[in-house]
């Protein structure tokens, strides 16, 4: 329907400052707290037996261990991040290593990536989307490491896209040159997920 | 914010547009859950376990977006929300308090293909909810009667006080009515003089004596809090589930 309907009585909380306003992006809203959602149980992987991998349209696949992969440059983040269910959390603080670093000097013709999970959740980037300093392994929150329910020991950080982007418990990144839809964007949810186009499902 | 920087686009394919819905019943459940029962003209249906986006425009044109579980089974007619009221809340007072039958707001939906079951998807059927988590779950119970299915199902449902269970006696009524549905309440803070049921929050044990061993065509549904909801998805997953037949969702208060 074009025309924004009233509810009869419906106020609102108190408008945020403009500053802080220009922050959150259209239908979210500001919380404090750190809301957990996941489809599944919450994976606890062995940090003797995790590794981290860049595979698919490249020449030669790359492997970190944990040590290996904590040994690489990092980072510390600190960005917005706006979740499709609503939440918007302002100024979050993470340690990572930047997707430049782990695909540094990588041939490819891919345009495109598919993050894998434990657990079997995937998604799917543009690599345009996690190149030139957009996207991170973050490996930290807020100075400590990252708990396993908000993803940890290590999630995908692509804070410019809705949260599920950003996937948890990544594994590894599959460079591929065509799309393909990865969980919630086979689920209904938008391919891209822009949170200031408002993309939140499938037509947004 | 709010959605005025852009105009809605309606009428594309594939698209979810948001729908005029009306309330046309209310009905206070416990002390601080209300369900809302809307007509939605034009609704597509859904499968029981889906939410909806709902939309609500202040006069000044500031507006507020939450998603709620639909409780409703497809057959029945319109759409059910079950909403606890969360005193620091900004949307959650006014759909608890202030709507009243004949009021309009904005939905859109159905929403999210995953934390779903029809009776083609097999079973056992293991619900476990906590609090106003239970709303997506009686959405399948109630699917479940509607269809006739005799898929075994038990819902382990952990509240609060007695006071605070949620649909409690239509769950007793279709629990007396179906050999095949079980519902067992845990009650954490305050039990009733008499109660025989559980008496604390959702453990190992007590999933062991509920469910009993895993079968591998069970499947799992688990919603509430998240403590509640980690605990008993690890709990399940250390008591022989196979994770991808582990589905959870959270509900609870996100921020202040």
């Amino acid at each position: 329907m074009g025309d924004n309907i009233v509810s009869r009585g419906f106020r609102g909380r108190r408008r945020p400052d403009a500053d802080i306003a220009g922050r959150i992006p259209p239908g979210q809203y500001l919380t404090r707290d750190f809301p957990v959602l996941s489809a599944g149980p919450t994976p606890r992987p062995a940090l003797d037996r995790w590794d981290f991998v860049v595979r698919g349209d490249v020449e030669s696949p790359r492997r970190w261990t944990w040590d290996e992969f904590r040994a690489l440059p990092s980072e510390t983040i600190t960005k917005d991040i706006h979740c499709v269910t609503k939440w918007s959390k302002l100024d979050t603080v993470w340690e990572g290593v930047s997707v430049d670093t782990l695909l540094d000097g990588l041939e490819t013709s891919a345009d495109y990536l598919i993050a894998h999970c434990d657990g079997g959740y995937t998604t799917n980037l543009p690599l345009e989307d996690v190149t030139g300093g957009k996207a991170w392994v973050a490996f930290g929150y807020d100075g400590d490491a990252l708990e396993p329910e908000h993803g940890g020991p290590a999630r995908l950080l692509v804070p410019h896209l809705y949260f599920w982007k950003s996937a948890k418990w990544v594994r590894g990144l599959e460079l591929v040159g065509e799309d393909q839809p990865g969980f919630w964007e086979s689920l209904g949810y938008n391919n891209y997920g822009d949170p200031w186009l408002e993309q939140r499902y499938a037509g947004d | 914010m709010g959605g005025t920087g852009s105009q809605p686009r309606t009428g594309q394919p594939g698209r979810l547009d948001w729908r005029l819905a009306e309330v046309v019943e209310t009905r206070d459940e416990t002390p601080s859950v209300r369900t809302l029962r809307f007509a939605v003209p034009g609704w597509p249906g859904h499968k029981p376990g889906q939410h909806v986006d709902v939309r609500l425009t202040a006069e000044d044109g500031y507006q507020a977006q939450r998603s709620y579980s639909i409780a409703t089974a497809p057959e029945s007619p319109g759409v059910e929300l079950a909403v606890e009221r969360l005193d620091d809340g900004e949307v959650s007072p006014y759909l608890a308090g202030e709507v009243r039958p004949g009021d309009k707001l904005e939905l859109r939906g159905p929403i999210g293909g995953y934390f779903t079951w029809t009776a083609g998807d097999g079973g056992p059927l293991l619900l476990v909810a906590g609090g106003s988590g239970v709303a997506p779950l009686m959405a399948m119970i109630r699917y479940r009667a509607a269809a006739k299915s005799v898929v075994p199902t038990t819902l382990l449902y952990s509240s609060r006080s007695a006071e605070e269970i949620i649909f409690r006696e239509e769950l007793d009524r279709l629990a007396a009515a179906d050999s095949a549905l079980r519902v067992v309440h845990a009650l954490t803070r305050n039990q009733p003089a008499g109660w025989t049921g559980y008496r604390r929050r959702i453990d190992a044990a007590m999933l062991t004596e509920v469910f009993g061993p895993a079968a591998p065509s069970a499947v799992a549904f688990v919603c509430g809090p998240t403590s509640l909801v980690e605990q008993v998805a690890t709990d399940l997953l250390a008591l022989g589930h196979s994770a991808d037949r582990i589905k959870t969702e959270r509900f609870g208060p996100t921020g202040t």
